[in-house]
């Protein structure tokens, strides 16, 4: 540790770069979040469908993105696809995968959402004259959200976190960013505590954020 | 003259190396973090409000950096401090720790779920502290949280693909390299995916089973 100076003016010097790649990863995180979201609630339609083929497409696609590596996704999405002349960039690749899991994730989340409210309160609520459309909105979907709430944030931490795989194929996101900057300047130790701090502040304020929002909209009911 | 060779048999125990590497060290990271992760979950569960929330802030620094940037940051840190280490070894410490951080929680609410009456009774009948907690807490409350406990573990396995940045060589590196001789990318690729699966998918049919079964 002697003879190890730090130099935190390259860092400084750095920061408006930092911060545009720490915006990148917010970005792919909403990104593959808000997509994901969607493709989460027909994949779990699909794994609660009658139908088989369905049911198979929804149910290969949740076990795939839940067994292996985001890591090996991220590959399969930047190399694997170019066996085929598809050829993507750094943003793309990373974007898609995360989509992939997530909307793996999700898609469980939401059924086991869906599947906690127990099936007599949608008879309850028919026999006092509601139709489908207020069941949903006003007794299913409400507690169905609240119930769901903490594992889409969590969910969307882990996508902020796991974004910075990016650094393995060149994207510029936080990580990727930090990387290209400290080759510049070897001073790899600063660089990286800077980005790890900046990791740590972001997760903190989405999760801060996560919280104002279900204190106003569930009015602290959350389970 | 072709540079590229093709895959052959030959590869086949370099690819071996890298399962051995990947499920070595992921068995010690799971092994290493659940220990520390039960005594830390013990010392949470047990400690008043000022440890907690120290113990709670430093544990939540190592899971809200991710695994890759506190690889690389330990790395280099050990590096300059003057002690390189293999990286079998800085891979171990940090996923270790990252696991402890997911563990101890996973065991705090194991030792949190077990009710207070049932240690009271324990005791009176004439059990000491450390026996409670030998014989009651430590059964009673690993066994509710079994199903997360498969979770982590899981998630473990698949992290310890990020090792291979700081030059361990597990499965997903040594396939990195065969692509790089054979340009197949897309047949090698999909056997570590399988590889990983095939690790993967029992254990958390296994994971939903128990869950079930604790259920009824």
């Amino acid at each position: 540790m002697d003879n190890y100076e730090f130099h935190w003016n390259v860092v400084f010097d750095a920061f408006p770069q930092l911060l545009t790649g720490a915006f990148t990863t917010v970005h792919v995180s909403v990104l593959s979040m808000l997509v994901g979201i969607i493709i989460a609630v027909l994949l779990a339609l699909g794994k609660m469908s009658e139908t088989k083929v369905f049911y198979h497409i929804a149910n290969i696609w949740i076990e795939i993105a839940r067994n292996t590596p985001a890591l090996f996704l991220i590959y399969m999405a930047y190399f694997g696809l170019g066996a085929y002349g598809i050829h993507l960039s750094p943003y793309v690749s990373v974007f898609s995968a995360l989509v992939f899991i997530n909307a793996g994730y999700l898609a469980e989340t939401f059924r086991g959402g869906f599947q906690s409210i127990p099936k007599t309160q949608y008879s309850a609520a028919k026999s006092l004259g509601m139709n489908s459309v207020k069941v949903y909105r006003y007794i299913i979907l409400p507690q169905m959200f609240r119930r769901i709430y903490h594992p889409m944030t969590n969910q969307f931490v882990w996508s902020i976190l796991m974004s910075s795989l990016g650094i393995l194929v060149g994207m510029n996101e936080l990580s990727g960013e930090t990387q290209r900057l400290q080759s510049t300047s070897f001073r790899t130790l600063e660089f990286f505590m800077v980005a790890a701090v900046m990791y740590y502040v972001i997760t903190k304020l989405v999760l801060l954020a996560a919280d104002l929002i279900a204190k106003k909209v569930f009015k602290g009911e959350i389970s | 003259m072709n540079l590229f060779t093709p895959l052959s048999w030959n590869d086949t125990g370099f690819i071996l190396t890298g399962i051995l590497n990947t499920v070595y060290i992921s068995v010690i990271a799971i092994v290493v973090g659940s220990l520390l992760g039960l005594l830390i979950g013990f010392i949470r569960a047990e400690s008043n409000k000022t440890v907690n929330v120290c113990l709670g802030a430093i544990l939540d620094i190592l899971r809200s950096v991710p695994l890759i940037i506190q690889l690389i940051l330990f790395s280099t840190f050990i590096g300059v401090m003057g002690f390189p280490l293999p990286p079998f070894v800085t891979g171990s410490i940090i996923l270790s720790l990252y696991t402890m951080a997911f563990m101890s929680e996973v065991f705090r609410s194991g030792f949190n779920s077990v009710p207070t009456p049932m240690i009271k009774a324990a005791r009176s009948l004439g059990m000491n502290y450390l026996q409670t907690v030998r014989y009651i807490r430590i059964p009673i409350g690993m066994r509710a949280v079994f199903p997360s406990w498969i979770g982590v573990a899981l998630s473990v396995i698949k992290d310890s693909a990020l090792v291979s940045v700081i030059g361990y060589m597990e499965l997903l590196r040594t396939a990195e390299q065969l692509i790089s001789r054979t340009q197949q990318p897309l047949m090698i690729l999909i056997g570590v995916g399988l590889f990983y699966f095939m690790i993967s998918y029992p254990l958390s049919r296994y994971g939903k089973y128990i869950e079930r079964k604790m259920e009824i």
